[in-house]
């Protein structure tokens, strides 16, 4: 991949094409060849910048400046003072809006746009995952050695606690304070438990290391159960995942051999051993205490909480439950130090985060980049922009969803944010598991919230009666929707039900499973409301009754309510 | 698909799973995935056959302390759990996952394509008991969806052009 340093993005919407973008492409392209740019930054097109006030507009990454309305006249001036010289042009910026004070700190990213750092993914695709001594010569097992013969559980803590690393797993929670709960909550024997269970949809990051970089995991939960005094480690895979559950065992077997597993490691009387516990197809056991519930041989259903997992977990026990991610930036960080760490990301969120991309890009996969990373960047030059489809057309981004399914849906307005824990929560969005699904617009908003929906609906384990009933409710009231049979007040029904199953469902998938639908009224509400009152579905995916019925054809229904 | 399952194969097939996992509470999923491993889906006859064995005091080789477990129990673990049955499946089962990023990419059409083909609706089985068409949720491999899993096997960046010969591939 061409590493560039900076990339220029001009809109190219139809309306922005009536005021003249072509013309702003051209010169743009020749001001960047005259001024020898050419090999260090990137021009091209998008057709969603999201907002349409001050067309035709020029981005500028990787600050994530907004120029507009840009003129053929000003294009030298941007492209000397800022591409040339480093400094943005203040008085030719757009109208600031929205998340600008987010948008402050990548200002500050000066000179390079964020390539790939490869933390946790450092051997994985690199080394032989069923052979110990590959691991080894690439700095395995080193962290685990230093921490035995040098360190104090005490101390490591504080390390990890210095150096901001929160879990990857998509809660975010500080993973010093965790430890450190663990640690400290009397009763024994402890437990530390690694949460393989990967089920979210469109996350497949784990499965990567596991399969590619099992060792890591093992040395990480080793560090761990030193760190809390935990003697026995379990790691929760899902079911389906069959190739990384036999790699864990050649894994495991092979630590046992060299001593690095079982009892009196390296001579210095720790003892930790590891079982691994395959799940049998449960979404919901992904979820820390229905995790527990299923090692303990029960349905999933998550526990009333509090208690929590470090005071009462696996058996009652104190149990320190890790994602698979988290736990593998453990190891880089004993060897290298929290200073080092926090080098990467933001302040307020440090390290790398690993996403998959997936959806209407032309490439999708995994990747791994510091944490603030905007999903603009993400889709123009990892995903390599929105797929083509048939006849070199480039499809239009409409939708993001970042996190999973029950992460937050983002449109076109806010591409620039940040992604990292802060912006995202003060934007309204959740960053979640590091999914990334990207839909052009052909996707359908009802139907893409029917299948989100259906998800939650078969998933919900039916302990507690709001997730229960709500999928159920919400997803009906969706279909009823897609079928040209939805009223208006079905879409207070649906806001109504979500804020309920918020506040009263027993754990976090009832309370997210309503997320998605919020952020489809919130952003695409007359596309919802054209299924209603129209009977008609904008993108042409959804079934309707074929012929409007009678009522729905009587003047009064197509009113326009006050 | 009714084929008469024999009394003592189900015994050899508990005693060996409960054999490979102990009979610790730890170990109840575990033996009952592998017996739907034999048989595709758990006989109510290996409920009654886990219960009796796993309830029996201990013997020589099992170090693990006894626990009392129902069969309602152990029927309720079988039916929480998507990747175990509790009714008979056909020779080969085809898998669909229908979350949200198969389902962006193509995985719609695709699942119209894949019921008519094999002429099923989801959970229904083939007359001739040759197929048995399920949904399932996401499977992890969604950087080439859409996927379909056949028994075993997963298959990727699946169009439905590809239907016909994927299939024809299972006797």
């Amino acid at each position: 991949m061409k590493t560039v340093r900076s990339m220029v993005l001009i809109s190219h919407d139809p309306d922005s094409l009536l005021h003249g973008a072509t013309e702003i492409l051209e010169r743009m392209q020749s001001e960047v060849e005259s001024f020898g740019l050419a090999d260090e930054v990137t021009v091209t097109t998008v057709t969603d910048i999201g907002r349409h006030d001050a067309i035709p507009m020029v981005i500028v990454y990787p600050e994530a400046v907004i120029y507009g309305p840009v003129k053929p006249e000003q294009v030298h001036r941007i492209v000397e003072e800022h591409l040339y010289k480093g400094r943005v042009v203040e008085e030719l910026l757009a109208p600031i809006r929205e998340l600008s004070g987010q948008i402050a700190w990548l200002r500050t990213r000066k000179g390079s746009l964020p390539a790939e750092k490869r933390i946790v993914l450092e051997r994985a695709g690199l080394i032989d995952p069923e052979n110990i001594d590959d691991y080894i010569i690439h700095d395995g097992y080193q962290a685990l050695a230093k921490v035995i013969t040098e360190l104090t559980p005490k101390q490591v803590i504080s390390i990890i606690e210095a150096s901001g690393l929160q879990g990857r797993g998509g809660a975010g929670f500080s993973v010093g304070r965790k430890w450190t709960f663990v640690a400290t909550a009397p009763g024994e024997p402890k437990y530390v438990i690694c949460n393989a269970d990967e089920s979210e949809p469109g996350t497949f990051k784990d499965r990567v290391v596991l399969e590619g970089d099992p060792h890591s995991i093992i040395e990480a939960m080793t560090i761990a159960g030193y760190a809390v005094g935990a003697n026995e480690g379990y790691i929760y895979i899902r079911g389906e995942y069959k190739l990384a559950y036999q790699r864990l065992e050649i894994a495991i077997k092979q630590a046992r051999q060299y001593g690095l597993l079982g009892q009196n490691l390296l001579e210095k009387g720790f003892n930790f051993d590891i079982h691994i516990h395959a799940g049998a197809g449960a979404y919901i056991c992904g979820e820390e205490t229905a995790l527990i519930e299923s090692i303990e041989g029960k349905r999933g259903e998550p526990r009333a909480r509090p208690p929590y997992p470090p005071t009462n977990g696996l058996w009652g026990k104190p149990t320190l439950v890790n994602n698979v991610e988290t736990l593998a930036n453990i190891p880089p960080i004993i060897r290298n130090g929290a200073e080092w760490y926090r080098h990467f990301g933001t302040p307020k969120s440090t390290g790398t985060k690993v996403y998959t991309i997936l959806g209407n890009v032309n490439q999708t996969g995994v990747i791994e980049v510091p944490m603030g990373i905007t999903l603009r960047e993400v889709i123009t030059i990892y995903g390599k922009g929105m797929k083509t489809t048939g006849q070199n057309q480039t499809a239009t981004f409409k939708l993001a969803q970042t996190g999973g399914s029950s992460g937050s849906i983002i449109p076109a307005s806010l591409q620039d944010t940040p992604m990292d824990f802060e912006s995202f929560r003060k934007a309204g969005v959740s960053l979640g598991s590091g999914a990334l699904l990207v839909c052009d617009e052909n996707t359908c908003v009802v139907d893409l919230a029917i299948v989100l929906m259906e998800f939650f609906r078969f998933e919900s384990c039916g302990k507690c009666t709001p997730c229960r009933v709500g999928t159920q409710r919400i997803y009906d009231i969706l279909t009823r929707i897609s079928q040209g049979e939805g009223k208006l007040s079905d879409l207070d029904e649906m806001i109504y039900l979500g804020e309920n199953m918020e506040m009263l469902s027993n754990c976090g998938l009832g309370q997210t499973a309503s997320g998605p639908v919020r952020d489809i009224l919130r952003h695409f509400r007359a596309e919802v409301e054209a299924h209603i009152r129209l009977g008609l579905c904008p993108v042409g995916v959804c079934s309707m009754t074929p012929v409007m019925s009678e009522k729905q054809m009587a003047p009064e229904s197509l009113a326009v309510t006050a | 698909m009714d084929t008469k399952i024999d009394e003592n194969e189900i015994k050899n097939a508990v005693t060996k799973a409960i054999k490979q996992h102990g009979k610790s509470r730890e170990a109840l999923i575990p033996i009952l995935s592998d017996v739907n491993q034999v048989y595709g889906y758990i006989p109510s006859a290996a409920f009654k056959e886990i219960r009796r064995q796993i309830n029996n005091p201990p013997e020589d080789g099992y170090p693990q302390t006894p626990v009392f477990v129902s069969e309602s129990q152990l029927f309720g673990l079988a039916t929480f759990y998507q990747m175990l049955s509790t009714k008979p499946v056909g020779k080969h089962v085809v898998r669909f996952c229908e979350s949200a990023p198969c389902h962006v990419m193509g995985g719609r059409q695709l699942f119209q394509a894949l019921m008519e083909q094999l002429q099923l609706q989801p959970g229904e089985t083939t007359p001739d008991g040759q197929w048995t068409l399920i949904t399932t949720s996401c499977l992890g491999t969604c950087g080439v969806g859409p996927v379909v899993l056949i028994d075993e096997d997963i298959y990727g960046n699946v169009t439905p052009e590809q239907l016909p010969e994927m299939l024809a591939r299972y006797h």
